[in-house]
């Protein structure tokens, strides 16, 4: 198992210099110069165009500012932001608490969601739910979030009152960061009515990040469903007489769960994607929202850096579901 | 009742319990974008303005509330000397300045931190000028200060003398500014001894109506009632912004009471507002103009009477319609009607595509393709820079002008739309700083300006106008002023550097319960007068 794990992780050496590579080159690649943007309609004079560039650094050659920004990466410097001019990490560690809180309770919700419906739609295939659900799943797929996520809020906050329109907590309820989830921090607030605050206004934004999430799950697992329960064993469970219950959960359910995981671990990434739109729409303080602020501004350390971390964390992510492939599924880890 | 919708009643009643504070006097302001920082000085957008400048700071010099006339700020009175190179200011003895965690001050504001707020703009050397790695003074820079001033002199605690090296009668609406905030030296000698001199940044010390309480990035800003405040103490006891950086969710929260006021709606969204009767809306004349520049240096755009035929051809109403939804007015001149010294003798050139036409033959102009840039960004003076364009390019074609529409990513729009030989007619304007019609004039439209690093995009130069423009600079006296600003503009008709699309007009959609909202010809969003009924 060790050297299972050390496999996987020298695949991570190479994986993460290209994307030091792309993440530096990326919002350079996009035409655009912060120190112009900065200045906006008024214009800048050629002199002062070439001061501000000397203090930021880019009047040097690309390949010295990259490998700037290695050295300083590897001594844990990330840099400042151009705009608030505070280091990326403390920016980054402020807001990532809150995309984090969003997308797993997203991701709950649409594993505790889709696992079922799917497992369902594949033992009654054919059935008005199979085909209800699977509709339904097609219609989430597609679904452009941000329009989603403008109609829960007009239907449910706007026309019904039920659901909070956005934001994290109520206004009234104010307490100091500590672990920086709100819902874990309005329980250690002692303050009456915040968590049940904070669990309201996760909702609809759950909801919305749920939805691409919860179909494709959905889908996923209902194939890997179906083509488990024609397997062979699967037959000889049935002959022995075994109960449906016991032959879905036990034989079929953990053979059908790789390829399901293996999708889960990939909606990591479809999360954070949907977590921009999402965190834009809700007023959502996470790093979807930083990032998009940055890209439009230019901010050469914010993006770079901020990408970086964000890739860092959806490789950890696959790292991780490898892992538990080898814990599922033997062969894996002894091939 | 099924138990399902129970709960979601008993929970949403929670919820909007939770919504609207009780006890305290809770304004909430729906804001549209996060503060860059909390110190003015460095930054330049409006939204940083608003959560810094204005709630927690103060200038010498105010804009007196909802006009862009001067009035005494920190500084109780001025004097200004004769060949206009000296301002001397006496200051308002008395002001308190804020506490925190951190700080509590053990003096009142005095002449010491009106230097510090200035040295550590003006000066590279100062202790303070680099207290963040990168941080540069932009405003400071564009209004020209570096130049302008060359001594700031204590004469005794509450007075102080500003040596200039030339006469500039804006100088006063300059300092009105916010990147003139001034800021506690005292506050920073403590960050210094602590070593956290970023906190100037981030826990802001002024003597402003408001205190800033605390910031939860990208979130919500909270303030408390500066109870010492110097001038009237404001109604409310909270001042809180909610981030919201949507216009549709912001209208939502404003609906649901989760926020008071809000700015910046959807054009599409006003007639609702206006229909629903808890909201009300007030709206003012923008302090901008969007204009379209013809490049004056290439030919055909060089003769004047080639460009006043193109806009002749050119149905603003109908832009005004389409793009702005009756939201904006058609602009005559370079500088917009509520600013004072605009001339509304002046007459628009009629739109008639028939004599448009007939004047470029006269011209010899026959077969003219040319370009349109449209700018790829929303700007309240130009919600729609492609629409407008497509509506040029269709009034251009009814007089044989073939248009074609160009666009680039916002930096190099700037950019390459100020190079020299720049082809084609650039759609861009221009948002007031400080309500001085030298804003416009000088900035747009001189000479000078028309060099590399400046703003004049139709590269056009007038020894005239510019003569004016810059007499108008060195005199104190308003009516002679406007005089000078209001020749120049009659320069500006005849000779028709830009055809003048536009000036917006701004709304600012609030819950009824709000009263003492003023706007601000400036677009700022202040709050200190402010109350909300029970």
């Amino acid at each position: 198992m060790i050297r299972f794990i050390l496999g996987k992780l020298l695949y991570l050496v190479p994986t993460f210099i290209g994307i030091t590579i792309i993440a530096f080159g990326f919002v350079r690649i996009l035409p655009g110069d912060p120190v112009l943007l900065m200045a906006g309609e008024r214009g800048i004079t050629p002199e002062r165009h070439a001061e501000l560039s000397a203090l930021l650094g880019f009047d040097r050659p690309i390949w010295v500012q990259y490998f700037d920004f290695l050295g300083r990466l590897f001594q844990g410097d990330l840099g400042n932001s151009l705009v608030t001019k505070k280091p990326v990490m403390t920016e980054f560690l402020t807001l990532f608490p809150a995309t984090v809180e969003l997308g797993l309770v997203a991701i709950l919700l649409a594993t505790l969601i889709g696992v079922p419906v799917g497992v369902l739609a594949a033992i009654k295939r054919g059935s008005v739910f199979d085909q209800v659900s699977m509709t339904a799943a097609l219609v989430g797929f597609s679904m452009p979030i941000f329009w989603w996520g403008l109609l829960l809020i007009i239907f449910f906050s706007g026309m019904l009152g039920w659901t909070p329109v956005s934001g994290r907590i109520g206004l009234l309820y104010y307490f100091p960061d500590v672990t920086g989830f709100m819902l874990i921090d309005s329980l250690l607030s002692g303050q009456k009515g915040a968590f049940a605050s904070a669990l309201w206004h996760l909702i609809l934004p759950s909801i919305v990040l749920a939805t691409i999430p919860l179909a494709v799950i959905a889908r996923q697992t209902r194939s890997a469903m179906l083509e488990v329960m024609g397997e062979d064993y699967v037959r000889t469970a049935r002959a022995k007489g075994m109960s449906q219950t016991r032959v879905v959960g036990v034989h079929a359910l953990r053979n059908a769960m790789i390829p399901v995981i293996t999708t889960i671990g990939l909606q990591i990434g479809v999360l954070m994607a949907g977590a921009i739109l999402t965190e834009t729409i809700f007023s959502w303080p996470g790093i979807g929202k930083w990032m998009i602020d940055s890209i439009s501004r230019r901010d050469y350390p914010v993006v770079q850096s901020g990408l970086l971390l964000i890739a860092g964390l959806v490789m950890l992510v696959n790292l991780l579901v490898d892992l538990t492939y080898g814990l599922i599924n033997p062969r894996i880890r002894h091939k | 009742m099924t138990s399902m919708t129970r709960i979601l009643l008993a929970a949403s009643a929670l919820a909007l319990t939770s919504a609207m504070p009780a006890l305290a006097k809770t304004f909430v302001y729906c804001s549209e974008a996060s503060p860059e920082g909390f110190d003015p000085a460095p930054y330049t957008a409006g939204s940083t303005f608003d959560a810094s400048a204005h709630p927690v700071y103060n200038r010498l010099v105010e804009f007196k509330k909802g006009t862009t006339e001067i009035e005494p700020g920190l500084a109780e009175s001025w004097e200004v000397s004769a060949d206009g190179l000296e301002y001397t200011f006496k200051l308002r003895q008395g002001v308190k300045w804020h506490s925190n965690e951190k700080f509590t001050a053990t003096r009142d504001f005095n002449a010491d931190d009106v230097i510090f707020s200035f040295m550590r703009q003006a000066s590279a050397d100062h202790p303070w000028n680099q207290y963040i790695a990168g941080i540069t003074y932009e405003y400071y820079n564009a209004m020209e200060m570096p130049s302008l001033i060359s001594e700031i002199v204590k004469v005794d605690d509450y007075t102080v003398t500003f040596k200039l090296s030339r006469p500039e009668a804006p100088f006063l609406a300059n300092i009105a500014m916010p990147f003139a905030s001034i800021t506690s030296a005292e506050y920073a000698s403590v960050l210094e001894a602590a070593g956290t001199k970023e906190d100037l940044n981030n826990m802001p010390i002024g003597t402003g109506p408001f205190t800033f309480v605390a910031y939860q990035k990208d979130a919500v800003i909270r303030y408390a009632k500066n109870a010492d405040y110097w001038g009237t103490a404001p109604l409310i006891d909270e001042l809180v912004f909610a981030i919201t950086p949507d216009a549709a969710v912001r209208l939502q929260k404003l609906k649901a009471g989760e926020c008071h006021l809000m700015p910046f709606p959807a054009p599409a969204d006003l007639e609702a507002i206006k229909a629903d009767p808890n909201l009300k809306v007030e709206e003012q004349a923008g302090l901008n103009v969007g204009y379209l520049a013809y490049n004056t240096t290439m030919p055909p755009f060089d003769n004047a009477n080639v460009r006043k035929a193109l806009n002749m051809a050119m149905n603003k109403e109908a832009i005004i319609e389409a793009v702005f939804q009756g939201a904006g007015q058609v602009a005559k001149n370079p500088i917009p009607p509520t600013m004072w010294s605009y001339n509304d003798a002046i007459v628009d050139d009629a739109y008639d595509p028939e004599a448009a036409k007939a004047m470029l033959e006269a011209e010899g102009v026959t077969d003219l393709s040319m370009k349109v840039w449209a700018m790829p960004v929303q700007r309240p003076y130009m919600p729609n820079a492609r629409r407008t364009a497509e509506l040029i390019q269709e009034d251009f074609a009814k007089v044989g002008v073939t248009v074609e529409i160009v666009s680039y990513e916002w930096g190099e729009y700037l950019d390459k739309s100020m190079e020299a030989g720049r082809d084609g007619a650039v759609i861009l304007g221009w948002t007031g700083d400080n309500g001085d019609p030298d804003n416009f004039l000088s900035v747009l439209l001189s000479c000078a300006s028309a060099q590399p690093g400046g703003a004049n995009r139709a590269f056009w130069c007038n020894e005239e106008f510019s003569a004016l423009v810059s007499e108008a600079k060195q005199t104190d006296d308003v009516a002679e002023r406007t005089r000078l600003y209001e020749e120049a503009q009659v320069i500006f008709k005849d000779q028709a550097p830009w055809a003048t699309l536009d000036h917006s007009t701004q709304y600012v959609p609030m819950s009824t319960k709000v009263s003492g909202f003023v706007m601000s010809p400036l677009g700022d969003f202040t709050f200190a007068t402010v109350d909300i009924a029970e």
